[in-house]
């Protein structure tokens, strides 16, 4: 995590007056009937026939630095994982930009996993979906299993996933994402699956791609992984950035607003 | 702006920083940042695509596999399915209808079961094209990766599930009497052109069907229009033959590339299906409707690239 000598700040991440927008089919308010979808189309021509926005992140600016890890916090639907989205190139802006420096990747890899498949087949298939190559995977297929803890009770990594309990599904999921190495990282919520022991062994995990990455954005609801692990952080409210400052500061004033 | 300490490495109070009052567009150039989720170039975004076959390849198998592990006799289905898929339409139109005019009987049934699988190859291709990014956008919303990745897999997947197919083909072929030679090469070509045409329609669907995703209930009774139109039951020009309309109409119907590629493989595999059933040129047509679609469907599916995943 080492800055300039000069201590000048390099930025990794710039958000410029971002603006998603979702579009949902078939979500209109009023009647859902076929009828009231038919008078609709036959009503109004053109782009809005039968869509609702949902305007999720509204105008919000930001520069992120190498070295830096930022929590964001916020209520429910206040925008975070598709702010985190957006920042990693998934999701198209309505309006406004972003810049990267490099591939932001986002921890998921739950969407890639087949339940019918095995655990062995779906540490391949994760692996090569985040872009790793086959020879990568080998190497660290036992390091994911172990990690994963999935094998501790029998062998169940080869047996296909729907037959995990969820917490075991959970741990599979977050070692598989977890084995990868990343420019930026986002981390949506994962520090909260499996028990107690696996929960501390996935801290010490995110502290050491930490040190690998330049910059790592956190999504949660727990106060106390945020200031464990971040040093600055970006509190959204109704898609709308509330406050950017020193962990403290804008925790201080969360937990004001929340009521705790 | 607050000023953030981090690492010690900048303390507060460190003198103003040279890039205040830079714009967002000005400072990203500076330090070489690019915009995020932004379209590559063409030739680049096959680069990333080669770079994604590993990906590609153990998708298609993984949805292969997936498709079959609930059920008892497994992947048995991968090659029961094809055969009583066969069996129906042999009962419906060989039976029923007859509609065989014109084709010797121990013709009519490889001549149906070729038919049945080649036109299976394209519908199911087209089908999966539609869902390919409309039913996907939990992935396509999680990880980074060239998007024209899921319609090929999804290609590839049928084109896996053909090969099954084929285990049932040589049986029935066995069966009435056209026995392995050497113009049953001729299949890898043709399957090979279907592969390719088929990609590209998956590859134009796959970005309809992100737009519009009602596509996926319409599909269907188009693609059943174009089997009834193709000539998968009987014979193009044998049924023409008493109609009185002229000879250029059968050729055209036949240049259509399902029955393009159906003709082909009936023509590698059947002994007795030889050149007056084909239209002329038919190798030309094959080849032309294979690039064709593959490339505009290609170019067509990339000018969206940065678009997929709004939902």
């Amino acid at each position: 995590m080492a800055d300039d000598k000069t201590g000048a700040r390099v930025p990794t991440v710039i958000a410029d007056d971002l603006h998603i927008v979702y579009r949902v089919n078939g979500a209109r308010s009023g009647k859902g009937s076929a009828t009231a979808a038919l008078s609709r189309i036959l009503k109004r021509g053109g782009e809005e026939r039968g869509v609702r926005k949902v305007h999720a992140v509204r105008g919000v600016s930001f520069v992120a630095y190498r070295g830096e890890a930022i929590g964001l916090i916020g209520s429910n639907g206040s925008g975070k994982s598709t702010l985190l989205r957006a920042v990693a190139g998934l999701l198209p802006a309505e309006r406004g930009k972003v810049y990267t420096d490099g591939q932001p990747s986002l921890l998921g890899v739950n969407a890639a996993l087949m339940n019918d498949l095995t655990g062995e087949r779906n540490i391949i298939l994760g692996g090569l979906a985040m872009g790793m190559s086959r020879e990568e995977i080998k190497e660290r297929y036992q390091d994911i299993v172990d990690f994963s803890g999935i094998n501790e009770k029998g062998d169940f990594i080869t047996l296909p996933m729907r037959t995990y309990s969820s917490g075991m599904a959970a741990r599979l999921r977050f070692s598989i994402a977890a084995a990868k190495d990343h420019d930026v990282l986002m981390i949506d919520e994962a520090l909260a699956t499996g028990d107690r022991k696996f929960q501390k062994r996935s801290e010490a995990r995110i502290r050491e791609l930490r040190k690998h990455a330049g910059t790592v954005f956190l999504v949660s609801h727990n106060n106390k992984s945020i200031r464990d692990t971040c040093d600055r952080v970006l509190w959204l409210e109704r898609g709308e950035l509330r406050m950017d400052g020193p962990t403290d500061e804008v925790l201080r004033e969360y937990e004001k607003f929340t009521g705790k | 702006m607050s000023e953030t300490t981090h690492d010690g490495t900048v303390a507060v109070g460190a003198p103003v920083s040279p890039d205040e009052g830079l714009t967002a567009a000005e400072l990203a150039a500076k330090y070489g940042l690019s915009v995020s989720g932004a379209r590559p170039s063409l030739g680049e975004y096959v680069r990333q695509l080669w770079g994604r076959r590993h990906f590609i390849l153990a998708f298609s198998q993984a949805k292969l596999t997936a498709q079959y592990s609930k059920a008892k006799l497994g992947q048995l289905w991968q090659v029961a399915t094809p055969l009583l898929n066969a069996a129906v339409y042999f009962f419906i139109f060989g039976l029923l209808l007859g509609a065989r005019r014109g084709i010797p009987s121990d013709v009519y049934v490889p001549f149906l079961v070729t038919g049945v699988f080649v036109f299976t190859f394209t519908q199911s291709s087209v089908l999966a094209g539609v869902r390919a990014i409309s039913g996907n956008l939990g992935l396509v919303r999680a990880l980074h990766f060239p998007r024209a990745s899921l319609p090929v897999s999804f290609a590839l997947q049928q084109l896996q599930q053909l090969l099954f197919s084929m285990i049932v083909l040589v049986v029935v072929m066995v069966a009435f009497r056209s026995y392995p030679d050497l113009s049953w090469l001729l299949v890898v070509p043709a399957l090979a052109l279907q592969f390719v045409f088929n990609t590209g329609l998956a590859l134009i669907f796959a970005r309809m069907g992100s737009k519009t995703p009602d596509l996926a209930q319409l599909m269907p009774f188009v693609l059943r229009t174009w089997m009834y139109a193709s000539g998968v039951m009987f014979s193009i020009p044998a049924m023409l033959e008493d109609k009185n309309v002229p000879s250029w109409v059968a050729d055209v119907l036949q240049w259509n590339p399902a029955a393009v590629y159906m003709d082909l493989v009936r023509f590698a595999l059947i002994d007795k299906y030889d050149s007056s059933y084909l239209p002329p040129h038919i190798w030309a047509f094959a080849l032309g409707w294979a690039v064709l679609a593959g490339v505009v469907g290609f170019v067509y599916f990339w000018k969206a690239e940065e678009r997929y995943g709004r939902g």
